[in-house]
């Protein structure tokens, strides 16, 4: 479990201090994956980094596993840090050894020595993120994708009990960062590890993630699981990146619907509420019409989830309302 | 005509070639020792500078300057003087002024503090990510300097090591001038003061010899390196 009791952080910029983080307390769960969202400046590299002590903060404390980092001496840390692995944006590889070497390269700062542990952890991380046939291979060699799985491989090398991940996925294309995301799912149910991940796309946060903190201005705005904070984001930060999550959704913002008639509604459906007739059963037994006019539906992390914007007409709407409240499905009146 | 008269032919007041073989053999052997001898001290200083410099790894503002300030003093003295300068100090670490024996000390005196801001620079080359990525790793300063600084920019070093040979080929020529002996001394006494212009002719041509293969090899083996 990580912990950060009182955190922050500022930066001694020619004489003066620029705060980077405003004093913040968050508990991330073992086994959790935890996403940070922000915009870039907002925080977070500098969130994620207090995690590892690479970045010390100005105050508060940081505990891993009940482990105070800022008290650890340097010896200490750098143990500690070797449960802690991390990858990064551009990877970090390096480009002068082989992507065995690279894997090995974590094992060796450890202390390892026997050449033939290493090569079999080696092999086994390799066939973990599916590179077995890479390993010769230099980085330059391959793709995006293939380095951060590299990046991925190495960061497991010492067996380690959380996974920081700096935009691991944004300098990836689409298909790319859906395949390393799906790896990231599998190694967290898998390895039981803790992952924290940090991002600017809320659509990062919502495949992968089962909580998340919102950071504005180096504080947290808004924080709590993702179906809750996608489907009713309450800060105006928190609902931009939904809305660029959400690209039709934002396109079609209310305006649009001012000449429909009837009451607007936003019926929101989690997990097995998505998967019931409901709005053809309140239709027959209330006599209301439901124009649906925008929806979505899909999936946050594994919990499938509809949104459906609608327009709702006839005598009986409050009934219908009521109804469609005790089937599970969350109901929000638009202002028109 | 034979070989031997037509170098006779060409080359009239040259009537010892046993004597410039012998030049050639001392001129590369002062090369090679004080080459290694400049990569031994050259490269730990160059990696010092480094790790001092500001905002690197382990910054220290005050050793840093004075290191730096060493470095541009030795390196703005021209060789020449600096050889002569250092004479007392040629005498008292190898027991002479004169020779290849005298020649070592001032070279890598003159050619380290090069070499060593060569290897800064080098360094200076290899993405923070990667060293980020090992401090995130628990690795120590030693352990990213053995694994991750040297590995990255060892083909910026090779080509340090290169262009520093080259230097001191130019350094072991002027040393000819004060008594280290090899070619600079031949070209030196025989071409220059005794008028003999076919000494300096060959000489000239040898050592241009010399430079194109060090350049060649330091070429190919920089390839070799960042070929990755």
């Amino acid at each position: 479990m990580i912990r950060f009791i009182d955190v922050h952080k500022s930066y001694r910029v020619d004489g003066r201090e620029i705060p980077a983080l405003q004093p913040l307390s968050l508990d991330i769960a073992d086994g959790e994956v935890f996403g940070v969202i922000g915009h870039s400046g907002a925080g977070k590299s500098t969130l994620i980094r207090l995690v590892n002590l690479l970045e010390r903060p100005s105050g508060g404390q940081v505990l891993v596993d009940g482990v105070n980092m800022t008290a650890l001496d340097q010896a200490a840390l750098r143990r500690q840090r070797q449960r802690i692995g991390m990858i990064f944006q551009h990877f970090n590889l390096l480009d002068s050894q082989t992507v065995a070497d690279n894997v090995a390269f974590p094992l060796r700062l450890a202390g390892e020595r026997d050449a033939g542990t290493i090569r079999a952890r080696v092999d086994e991380l390799l066939a973990r993120v599916g590179l077995q046939a890479h390993a010769g291979k230099y980085p330059s060699q391959l793709s995006g994708g293939q380095k951060q799985r590299v990046g991925i491989a190495r960061a497991l090398a010492n067996r380690p009990s959380i996974l920081l991940c700096d935009e691991a996925t944004s300098a990836l294309d689409p298909q790319t960062t859906a395949s390393v995301l799906q790896l990231l799912a599998e190694i967290n149910r898998e390895l039981k590890l803790t992952i924290v991940l940090i991002t600017h796309e809320m659509d990062v946060v919502r495949r992968v993630c089962d909580r998340v903190a919102v950071l504005d201005a180096g504080r947290v705005v808004e924080a709590g699981p993702v179906a809750d904070v996608f489907l009713h984001p309450r800060h105006p930060t928190t609902r931009r990146f939904v809305d660029e999550a959400l690209p039709e959704e934002a396109a079609t913002a209310q305006a649009p619907f001012a000449r429909v008639p009837g009451r607007l509604l936003r019926l929101s459906f989690r997990g097995e509420a998505t998967w019931t007739p409901a709005l053809g059963r309140v239709m027959r037994e209330t006599g209301v019409d439901f124009n649906i006019l925008a929806g979505r539906i899909d999936r946050i992390k594994e919990l499938p989830y509809g949104q459906l914007t609608v327009a709702l007409q006839g005598a009986n709407a409050d009934h219908a309302l009521a109804v469609l409240r005790t089937a599970g499905i969350d109901v929000e009146e638009l202002a028109r | 005509m034979t070989a031997a008269s037509l170098l006779q032919a060409l080359f009239p007041n040259i009537d010892d070639w046993g004597e410039l073989g012998q030049a050639c053999a001392d001129t590369l052997l002062m090369l090679g020792g004080s080459l290694a001898l400049t990569v031994l001290l050259g490269l730990p200083l160059g990696v010092l500078l480094y790790l001092t410099g500001k905002g690197q790894l382990r910054a220290m503002p005050r050793l840093y300057a004075v290191l730096a300030l060493a470095v541009n003093v030795l390196r703005s003295v021209p060789f020449i003087i600096l050889m002569i300068v250092l004479m007392p100090v040629t005498y008292a670490l190898v027991g002479t002024r004169l020779g290849i024996r005298g020649a070592i000390p001032p070279l890598v005196i003159g050619a380290a503090p090069f070499f060593a801001r060569l290897v800064e620079t080098a360094l200076r080359e290899v993405k923070p990510g990667v060293i980020e990525a090992a401090q995130a790793m628990g690795a120590s300063t030693w352990q990213i300097v053995r694994g991750v600084l040297l590995p990255e920019a060892r083909a910026g070093i090779a080509a340090g090591i290169t262009v520093t040979a080259i230097a001191l080929v130019g350094y072991t020529a002027m040393g000819g001038a004060i008594g280290s002996g090899g070619l600079g001394d031949l070209a030196y006494r025989y071409g220059y003061l005794s008028y003999k212009s076919d000494y300096m002719v060959v000489t000239v041509a040898l050592l241009i010899v010399l430079v194109q293969l060090l350049q060649t090899i330091g070429d190919r083996v920089v390839a070799r390196l960042s070929r990755h």
